[in-house]
């Protein structure tokens, strides 16, 4: 069990309040790593969202030359890796930090330290990446970075190398940040929260901990490989040598296929926390829904060569992989009735979150729908590489992560901060971010199919191509502008906002149960659960409301010790793997690997409390 | 609560004009007038076999969209919340419900499926019909192809008789490439060192451009071809003109100091004739695309910038500044070297050659 166990009855002082730049470098609670992963994230996010504004300047008419071609394709990688690795994931991990301790009714995650540690890494990865503008040489082969183009023939520059050194940064992060929520799902939970009670959210980030630290290690291992060829002369996936460029996109899809499930079940969570509290009635089929969720998680990873159909694998495979995409729409339908099934017979209440949330329904499923479609090889062989694809893709990973994701910070933005978002603002960057998402991407079904291939810095004017590219690209500035409304709104409500009380929805989950935001030890009194919708139960069982919870001392509870080893040892591990980037330069790795040694040693032997 | 509701009604009231304004529009765009490049519009076998399964998709997805939207914009107006409402009925969900909702789309992705298999198995077998073989090669970033049967080699340009099928047979020179004609097949991926296969026949005679569709570094956007699709007597022409204007001795050297010659001596001594080879008849494969017929292509620089004087100046004077990234280097040529190499190419033109057809088609 971990030092935070509940119960644990000691003598402690209440913890002081935490203040100053310090206290953030050092803190180990994971309301504040929350916090730092959400604003971190979020400025990547609107990086990304720049470098997605610039390529659709550039494409707005045929034959621009607003960005050269190196500029575009450096764009459109680093648009695609931020997006992933520094946009939504770690916006997902925000809320597995601070919401699933609270939704299980623990006091922190289970490795606080290790928490720590995951977010500094991640920060430093995120800055390695971003760091190759700087040397002009940002990645520029796709964030899919198909060999043999990887290979120091034909891309010489650092390019590539940056790439492989952020992302070995960032799966360190990721996997151990998947390793602390996966023992705090199953360690932490309060007494009675049986598994088929944990609210839907804590369900599907179980899951995604699962596909991540399943599937990180394979792009680990095939990053290394393609390390290896550039610097030190193999030839995994280099033809002259013997090698085998479609190696690369096995092991690259066998990652990338559950990635797009580790980045989209986290938002199935949020939603599903979601639509059931603004529509008054429980969630519609818990355990189908469950389920669901580990069916598709189990068929993710048998499916990822339906990203190589038109490599020419033969009819058995086309066919054998076709199929099991095709089983993936199952239960993915399973999943949108039930959503449809929550809200039906609802009583449904219209504040922002809900809008979000049921925006995701409705635009996920569109995304859904075009992913069938080219599940079936000879439609994926005019779609796969056209802008169709592109329009897919965004339909689930906009249309559904992001609009589900910006629904969870609505619906939880009171939690964290003790202030309500304003309602009309929310309105207002709804329907922005509606209109502008659908005239942005929904014309890109219709330049795919009439033959605009993906990843092009430009086009002719003789395709046709150009009036549906104007029109996406006016849709892009509304939606830049919607964030522009949320960036307003969030700073107008932190400063000015109405005061939010413990529990402004009305939700069912335990973290509406204490004071917002919650105090550092999150439950003065370890909670006891013995039904799904815990705050519900307790409110019927009180006539209709519960009294708003008291702020209380926190003497006698014991709180792990802030700590700077974490950030310590990250800034050792991000050092050790940016010698390797440094041509392998073997004084840089091993100062890397001389503070991480000395950061391991001194955060286990730090005492507990000093 | 009472605030919200008003204006969802307000807003309400526009969703359908929204709708049908949107669905004219996006009816509209999937017209495929206009797009040369399109998918929708298939003009050979394999093309045709590959949209009959999108359609198939596409409409049942058309349907299931309407359901799906349409039960979830129903619900969100029926069941909006009023102040005071009592707390609704508290469904825990149902179990028939989720079989049937688990067994309908299973049926119907049967009906997507079953096509599936059939046409994944119909278009692996190429033909056996006497197929013209024609090799295809990607380079960075250009597309060479190569006629087996008749010994010959060209570029940017496919060429292909009507009525018969062609079998294609593609690989890579350097990094992975995607051959995608739209109208006439889908895509295959290139690799190095393996033989990826594609087939498809034609029945219209036309010009089908097509491009790479894998991303291959700095001009990927720029790697188009055109197939020129020739009614079979046409192409014969074609063909023996290509491999005439290979042998220009045949039609006699240039005149000495003609604009042509001092072209061809510059050709011969500007390093062009480093990269690029003037005959189409069984030459290798070089750094740069075959020239022999370069004269009469529709396009320079791989299959986008139209085949004008005024392009073939601007590419010869700064190769550069016109395809950045490109193998070619600038050569420093002058404006008077640039109008002679123009002549001279311009000379490398195919001159369809219907009197010799009868004495050289016969190849088959």
């Amino acid at each position: 069990m971990s030092t935070i166990a509940m119960g644990h009855a000691g003598t402690e002082a209440a913890p002081a309040e935490k203040k100053g730049l310090w206290s953030w470098i050092t803190t180990v609670d994971h309301k504040r790593i929350g916090i730092l992963y959400g604003v971190t994230a979020f400025l990547f996010f609107l990086l990304g969202g720049l470098e997605a504004l610039l390529i659709r300047w550039q494409l707005g008419a045929p034959d621009k030359t607003f960005l050269s071609p190196e500029a575009y394709n450096q764009l459109f990688t680093m648009h695609g890796t931020t997006m992933i690795f520094l946009g939504v994931m770690p916006l997902s991990a925000m809320f597995f930090n601070y919401f699933i301790p609270l939704q299980i009714g623990a006091r922190d995650v289970a490795f606080p330290r290790l928490n720590a540690y995951s977010y500094w890494v991640f920060l430093f990865g995120g800055l390695v990446l971003n760091a190759s503008f700087l040397f002009n040489a940002a990645p520029d082969m796709g964030w899919f970075a198909y060999a043999n183009l990887t290979s120091k023939q034909f891309s010489p520059g650092l390019n590539v190398d940056f790439w492989i050194i952020g992302l070995q940064i960032l799966g360190i992060a990721s996997l151990a940040a998947a390793v602390n929520f996966f023992v705090t799902i199953i360690n932490l939970r309060a007494p009675g929260m049986k598994m088929m009670r944990m609210p839907m959210f804590v369900w599907m980030s179980l899951i995604t901990q699962v596909l991540l630290l399943l599937a990180f290690p394979i792009i680990t291992v095939a990053l290394v490989l393609l390390m290896l060829d550039r610097n030190f002369g193999t030839h995994f996936f280099v033809p002259s040598g013997g090698g085998d460029p479609v190696l690369w996109q096995h092991l690259f899809w066998l990652f990338g296929h559950p990635e797009v499930y580790i980045l989209i079940l986290p938002a199935f969570g949020v939603v599903s926390e979601i639509l059931p509290v603004f529509s008054r009635k429980p969630l519609f089929g818990y355990a189908a829904m469950v389920f669901s969720g580990c069916f598709i998680a189990f068929l993710g990873f048998g499916v990822w060569s339906h990203h190589m159909f038109a490599t020419g694998m033969g009819p058995m495979a086309d066919t054998v992989f076709s199929l099991g995409t095709m089983l993936i729409a199952i239960p993915t339908g399973v999943k949108i009735f039930n959503w449809i099934g929550t809200v039906w017979g609802g009583s449904i209440q219209y504040k922002t979150p809900m809008y979000f949330a049921l925006g995701f329904v409705a635009m996920f499923i569109i995304g859904g729908l075009s992913g069938v479609m080219h599940a079936s090889p000879p439609a994926d062989l005019q779609q796969t590489d056209s802008y169709f694809i592109v329009a897919h893709f965004h339909y689930v990973l906009f249309g559904g992560s992001i609009f589900a994701l910006t629904a969870g910070a609505y619906y939880w933005f009171p939690k964290m901060t003790g202030r309500m978002l304003s309602e009309g603002l929310g309105k207002v960057h709804f329907w922005l971010m509606f209109l502008g998402f659908n005239l942005t991407f929904a014309p890109m079904h219709i330049l795919g199919l009439n033959g605009m291939p993906r990843r092009v810095y430009t086009y002719s004017a003789g395709m046709g191509f150009g009036f549906w590219n104007a029109i996406e690209t006016a849709g892009s500035l509304i939606l830049g502008f919607s964030f522009l409304v949320f960036i307003w709104n969030i700073l107008k409500s932190l400063r000015s906002g109405a005061v939010a009380p413990a529990d402004p929805w009305h939700g069912a989950t335990l973290e509406w149960s204490i004071p917002s935001p919650p105090q550092e030890w999150n439950f003065a009194v370890e909670p006891t659960v013995d039904s799904r919708d815990p705050l519900w139960e307790r409110r019927r069982a009180n006539g209709g409301t519960l009294p708003e919870p008291a702020r209380v001392s926190g003497k006698g509870i014991h709180l792990p010790s802030p700590s700077y080893w974490p950030i310590v040892t990250a800034f050792g591990t991000a050092l050790t793997l940016v010698g390797f980037l440094m041509h392998v330069n073997l004084a840089v790795i091993l100062a890397g690997v001389a503070i991480t040694m000395i950061g391991i040693f001194s955060w286990a032997f730090e005492p507990a409390d000093h | 609560m009472a605030l919200r509701i008003p204006s969802l009604r307000r807003a309400a009231r526009w969703v359908p004009a929204l709708c049908v304004t949107l669905a004219m529009l996006a009816l509209a765009g999937c017209s495929p007038d206009g797009y040369p490049q399109t998918t929708l519009a298939p003009k050979a076998d394999f093309a045709e076999l590959l949209d009959q399964v999108f359609r198939r998709s596409f409409q049942l997805a058309t349907i299931v969209f309407f359901l799906v939207e349409g039960a979830l914009v129903w619900a969100l107006f029926r069941f909006r919340g009023k102040p005071g409402d009592a707390e609704p009925e508290q469904n825990h969900g149902n179990t028939v419900l989720e079989v049937v909702w688990t067994a309908i789309p299973a049926v119907i992705l049967v009906f997507i499926a079953v096509p599936t298999v059939q046409t994944i198995f119909k278009t692996a077998e190429v033909p056996t019909d006497n197929p013209l073989v024609i090799e295809v090669t990607g380079h960075q970033w250009w597309w060479e192809f190569r006629y087996p049967e008749y010994n010959l080699v060209t570029a940017g340009d496919m060429h292909v008789p009507t009525g018969r099928t062609v079998d294609l047979r593609m690989t890579t020179g350097d990094v992975l490439h995607s051959f995608w004609t739209p109208q006439l097949a889908g895509k295959r991926d290139v690799f190095p060192k393996r033989d990826n296969r594609l087939w498809f026949k034609t029945e219209t005679p036309g010009t089908y451009p097509g491009q790479c569709a894998e991303f291959c570094g700095t001009q990927h956007a720029r790697m188009a071809f055109q197939v020129i699709a020739q009614a079979p007597a046409d192409f014969d022409a074609w063909r023996v003109g290509l491999a005439a204007v290979s042998a220009p001795a045949d039609s006699g050297a240039p005149a000495p100091d003609s604009l042509v010659a001092r072209g061809q001596q510059l050709f011969a001594t500007k390093a062009c004739v480093g990269c690029h080879a003037v005959s189409a008849v069984g030459a290798p494969t070089m750094v740069g695309p075959n020239l022999a017929g370069v004269g009469s292509r529709s396009d320079i620089a791989s299959g986008w910038l139209p085949n004008t004087d005024e392009n073939l100046a601007r590419w010869l004077k700064n190769p550069q500044a016109v395809k950045s990234g490109v193998l070619m280097p600038n050569l420093g040529l002058t404006d008077e070297e640039i109008t002679a190499l123009i002549a001279y190419l311009r000379s490398l033109s195919v001159v369809p050659a219907p009197g010799a057809v009868a004495m050289t088609a016969t190849g088959n």
